[in-house]
């Protein structure tokens, strides 16, 4: 058996990996954002139904989201099991985004509202302009653990028969009759990708760092 | 949506009887993953350097693969090993060891907390290096930790509908039952979906619950509750 | 002696039964230095937030010139470009150096140019003596070096009238000095200032008129010279000299 293959095989359905990964947390964020924006500066209405979707989104495994969203998209529309895969984990992981950028935006002290409205900005200037700048640097520790989260729930997809990572390495299992050596290597694969991403956004933490004297 | 009421109510017992299997599962993980996690925390805290690097080794490989590539190295890769396991004690195990790397930061960062000065306190009265440990610093430091270990259950509770995927009969086992005899997928996990919701909204309210009785007022972490 | 500036006429604020002050009345005139002196919690902070809309009276009105600025359907962000706050935790925008700080209200709410706004910028922090600490991030200025910056962010918005809430109290003993100083240039100048402080060797040197405020209320209201030398009550001669006792030390070397 050709170790050298068997290794490309499996690490080939890296690239889908990522790209799962990298359709689920943009859009994940871009939901999340709104919805914690409503939900700490919108009206009572807003609050509340965001408050239930966190509540309900939050409260269901992420597989069981996958399979309904899933079996929903691929009953109306044509999408591929990949689209319907990785949008599915970008909803999931936008409820959990939404309550870490929460946390950020109410670690804000509200005297950074304040003054930003004593020079005339209005609501949505101090959101965007005061608010939400140092919001996005207290949420870079919370959302590098969900990014890593995303990577690991990327799995998930092999059951709806994405060639990804897990995908690659069952069916090379069964071909080759080396289940252990396949997963290992997949779980290898996965450690690193999980590990690039914390460093990366370890860096991307320190560089925005507000600079200050002990 | 009366139709749905209807395979609701119709597959209910099933369900229920696969939420039993779930929530056995979510018990067994969470105890292994206790005394496992205990282990490595205090490990990772007080033990000399090698089984310090050891606990930090084992926590950073479990946190950083997902649990289906470990519930398949246990269930498919140890067979070629030699070690064969029942589907349910595969799952046993695999969400054990998964939820020990988890549970060990929470109870690392409650003994932290308790610190050097209640070491301090113990050694002066005497008491060796692990008597401390066990009579002083754990039994603190477990009160501490309640309100930071709580989002462990919860996640837990959800990460165990993976296993269905190696034919364990929990809760997801039956939706996908329900769905291939009613040719109805989305109503079928629509209703477990409730299923969870409900069985997470009382294992939330049970946790607070112990949270408030157990709490001592001006005695709590800092905790960062993701 | 100029025209008013602003004119407050009756403002009572509740919070449920709690009556945080009621039937204030109070003209600032043009180049007027107006303090506000009177025990902790009497509403004095809160009657600063109402002038700039920042919280709403629930009775009465104030004008700003001839605008009734309490008024339904005012411009509540426009009015606020017209006065300008300092606040007793300086409250400077985290994220942005100094000069940032000084350049947000002229580039976001102004719309100035970018090199316009740098240069008036670079001059306000001139006025208050930080133009060489234009780069440097709020965490790394001394708490004088922020409120002095949070001054010249106000300024910058060129104001009708400068409001100062407690703008020393949270500030390190040393480092109050440097503020106060730049608060009475400010007032020389002919700034138009209401402040709210404990200070009372700068309200004595500085204020044109001191009110007096405690339990909600106006108790008196006068020049320096009347209040600390011909008190009308007796409450705000024990108030007086009480504080005068315990900020007297520094009072006599101010």
């Amino acid at each position: 058996m050709d170790l050298v293959k068997f290794l490309q095989y499996i690490a080939s359905g890296t690239a889908y990996t990522i790209a799962v990964t990298l359709v689920a947390l943009p859009s994940g964020l871009l939901l999340g954002m709104l919805f914690s924006i409503l939900n700490v500066y919108g009206g009572k209405v807003s609050q509340r139904l965001t408050s239930l979707y966190s509540t309900v989104m939050r409260g269901i495994p992420p597989i069981v989201l996958l399979f309904i969203l899933y079996f929903i998209v691929s009953g109306s529309i044509n999408l591929s099991p990949f689209w319907a895969g990785s949008i599915s984990l970008g909803i999931v992981s936008s409820a959990y985004q939404m309550e870490i950028v929460r946390g950020a935006i109410l670690s804000v002290s509200s005297g950074q509202m304040m003054a930003a409205r004593a020079i005339g900005m209005s609501k949505n200037q101090a959101i965007q302009h005061i608010i939400l700048p140092q919001t996005l640097r207290l949420a870079i520790p919370p959302w590098s653990n969900e990014a890593a989260i995303v990577v690991k729930d990327s799995s998930l997809v092999y059951a709806l028969g994405v060639p990804e990572i897990l995908r690659r390495a069952q069916l090379i299992s069964a071909s080759t009759q080396e289940p252990f050596l396949a997963y290992a290597i997949a779980a290898l694969i996965y450690f690193l990708l999980v590990f690039i991403t914390n460093r990366l956004l370890d860096v991307l933490d320190r560089r925005l760092r507000i600079p200050a004297n002990p | 949506m009366t139709g749905w009421l209807e395979l609701f109510q119709r597959y209910l017992p099933e369900f229920i009887k696969g939420a039993g299997v779930t929530l056995e599962l979510t018990a067994v993980g969470l105890a292994i993953g206790f005394v496992l996690g205990l282990a490595l925390a205090v490990a990772k805290v007080y033990a000399p350097r090698w089984l310090k690097a050891l606990a930090i080794a084992y926590i950073e490989l479990f946190r950083g693969t997902p649990l289906l590539v470990q519930l398949f190295i246990i269930y498919y890769g140890l067979p070629s090993l030699g070690i064969t396991l029942t589907q349910t004690l595969s799952a046993f195990l695999a969400l054990g060891l998964n939820s020990a790397a988890y549970q060990a930061e929470y109870l690392r960062g409650a003994i932290l907390s308790i610190g050097a000065s209640q070491m301090t306190a113990g050694r002066a009265i005497g008491l060796s290096r692990w008597k401390t440990i066990w009579y002083i610093i754990l039994p603190q430091a477990l009160r501490l930790v309640i309100p930071a270990w709580s989002n462990e259950p919860i996640s837990l509770l959800k990460t165990t509908a993976v296993v269905f995927l190696i034919a364990v009969q929990d809760l997801m086992a039956k939706a996908k039952r329900a769905a291939a005899d009613t040719y109805d997928p989305v109503g079928s996990y629509l209703a477990v979906a409730v299923v969870y919701l409900v069985m997470v909204f009382v294992l939330n309210w049970g946790l607070k619950y112990l949270e408030k009785k157990t709490r001592i007022p001006g005695f709590e972490m800092e905790s960062k509750k993701v | 002696m100029g025209k008013p500036i602003l004119t407050i006429k009756k403002l009572t604020k509740k919070y449920g039964d709690n009556v945080i002050f009621h039937d204030i009345d109070l003209v600032v005139n043009e180049g007027d230095t107006i303090v506000i002196i009177g025990p902790s919690g009497t509403g004095k902070s809160t009657l600063l937030r109402c002038i700039n809309l920042l919280t709403c009276a629930d009775e009465g009105q104030i004008w700003l010139d001839d605008l009734e600025i309490t008024a339904k359907g005012c411009d509540e962000d426009r009015v606020r470009q017209h006065i300008g706050m300092v606040f007793q935790n300086f409250l400077l925008f985290n994220h942005l150096t100094a000069l940032d700080n000084v350049m947000m209200g002229l580039t976001r709410v102004k719309h100035m140019k970018p090199d316009e706004a740098k240069q008036k910028a670079l001059r306000e922090l001139e006025r208050v003596g930080l133009s060489d600490r234009a780069d440097h991030y709020p965490g790394q200025l001394s708490g004088g070096q922020q409120q002095r910056v949070a001054i010249a962010r106000a300024l910058a918005m060129d104001p009708r009238i400068m409001l100062f809430d407690e703008p020393t109290s949270a500030l390190d003993p040393e480092l109050i000095g440097e503020v106060l100083e730049v608060m009475r240039k400010l007032a020389l100048e002919g700034m138009t200032m209401l402040v709210v402080t404990h200070e009372m060797g700068f309200a004595r040197e500085v204020a044109d008129r001191i009110v007096f405020l405690e339990k909600g209320s106006v108790v008196e209201e006068g020049s320096p010279d009347d209040l600390f030398y011909h008190p009308k009550h007796e409450r705000t001669r024990e108030f007086l000299w009480k504080i005068t006792e315990l900020y007297g030390k520094k009072e006599k070397e101010y």
